[in-house]
This record gives C-alpha cells, sequence and structure tokens, in this order.
C-alpha cells in the first residue's frame, strides 16, 4: 500500500536517494517540477514507462494536490 | 492523481512508494526552488515587502498607526502570535479612531495570495481589482508579506519588456 509523505519527509527521502517522480502532463512538469524530479505523466505510468525506474529504491510521486 | 500513480507503480511491482498527496501546491506554497521554464520569474513571495508592520487584535489603533507611520508605511496587517492573517488595515482603516481595537478598527478577512504566483498573474489581478497592496501568506495562513502593486506591475513589466 502507498504512503503517505510531507514536504519534509520528501526531502530527506530524496537525499537518501529516493526516486521522485512528477505524474502531471509533461507540459506542467516544463514550467515547474520540484528539483530533481523526473517526468512520468500518469498515462505513460506503465509497464514500458516504468522501466527508467529502478524497483530496489523507494519511489515517490507528486502531482499538484491530491486531487 | 498521484494516488493513482502509486497505486499502479506498486501493480508494476514496486515496493516502496510514497505519495507526497499535498504535492506541488504545497511546495510552492513554502517558497522552496523549482526547475523548470516558469522556476526563475518573479513570483509573489519574493516581491512581497517582508518588513509589513504586524499588530494584534487587542491593540489599539493608536499605537499601531504610530509604528507604521515611523517606519514609512501606511498599511499594517493583523496576525496572531502564530502570525497567521486575522486582518489588513490600510490608509483608510489607519486613519480611523484612535481609540478603537485593531479588531474593530481592522478590514477581517483579507483576500490572500500564496507566494508562487507569477508577478504577472499578480499584477493583472491587482490591477483588474484596483488594489494598492494585498496579503501574501502560505497555505496555512502565515503572513509572508505585503505586496505592493507598483512592485509587482514593475517586475511583470520588467520581464515582459
Amino acid at each position: 500500500m502507498p504512503k503517505g509523505i510531507d514536504r519534509e519527509g520528501l526531502r530527506r527521502m530524496v537525499a537518501a536517494g529516493a526516486q521522485l517522480v512528477e505524474v502531471l502532463p509533461a507540459e506542467e512538469y516544463a514550467e515547474d517540477h520540484l528539483p530533481g524530479a523526473i517526468s512520468i505523466p500518469l498515462r505513460h505510468i506503465d509497464a514500458e514507462g516504468a522501466k527508467v525506474l529502478d524497483k530496489d529504491r523507494a519511489v515517490i510521486v507528486n502531482c499538484w494536490d491530491s486531487a | 492523481m498521484s494516488p493513482r500513480a502509486a497505486w499502479r507503480l506498486e501493480s508494476l511491482g514496486f515496493r516502496d512508494v510514497y505519495d507526497y498527496t499535498v504535492g506541488k501546491l504545497d511546495w510552492l506554497a513554502a517558497g522552496l526552488p523549482t526547475e523548470g521554464t516558469n522556476a526563475q520569474k518573479p513570483r509573489a513571495g519574493a516581491l512581497a515587502c517582508l518588513d509589513v508592520p504586524t499588530c494584534r487584535l487587542d491593540e489599539r489603533l493608536t499605537e499601531v498607526r504610530q509604528r507604521a507611520q515611523a517606519g514609512g508605511w501606511n498599511a499594517a496587517v493583523a496576525v496572531n502570535e502564530e502570525r497567521v492573517v486575522f486582518g489588513l488595515l490600510r490608509a483608510k482603516e489607519l486613519a480611523g479612531a484612535g481609540e478603537q481595537l485593531i479588531s474593530v478598527a481592522m478590514r477581517p478577512g483579507p483576500s490572500t495570495f500564496r507566494p508562487y504566483v507569477l508577478a504577472e498573474e499578480m499584477a493583472k489581478t491587482m490591477l483588474d481589482h484596483k488594489l494598492e497592496s494585498t496579503v501574501v501568506t502560505t497555505s496555512d495562513g502565515r503572513l509572508v508579506g505585503l505586496l505592493l502593486q507598483k512592485d509587482v506591475v514593475a517586475a511583470a513589466g520588467s520581464k515582459s519588456a
């Protein structure tokens, strides 16, 4: 089950090597994204799209908010 | 959107998945740096005057007016001990009867804007609504500063020039 994480937790985990993924459309990622985030829009999260991620490391996803 | 993404990643075999549920809005509202084409554009938080005078609800208007004027201000923001914004006093409110409590004299519940709003958007809003100044707060209502129309218009103008 995915776990929630707050801002400070995110910063700690990214500093420790977690992968940060923005799942918004690419245009919105291009305008503004968290430092170090990579773009995988929600519709591209499948076996092919997730190949850029390491399954052995933590992954944190974000969009605008919880909507 | 991110909850669905997190569950989808788990379905693909990722075992350690987290969801930053409050997302980019929370990050931007905290005034933290971003990357991207908007990253270097001026925003409300960077342009806001952080030294705007503040006051408490139980102060008398005369004291607050003196303090504001001594600092060259014609505005003050009413906050609590956590800097959560309760009201705004512009020139009109500051000119009221001096014995009034701030809780009575202030304009309660002023509209506020988040620090990440781009200067060009703020300039349009402030000009459209004829706002000489407006309060910038974090998403949990804490005061960042007072944004002056002249500052945001100048920043937006220099950006588009």
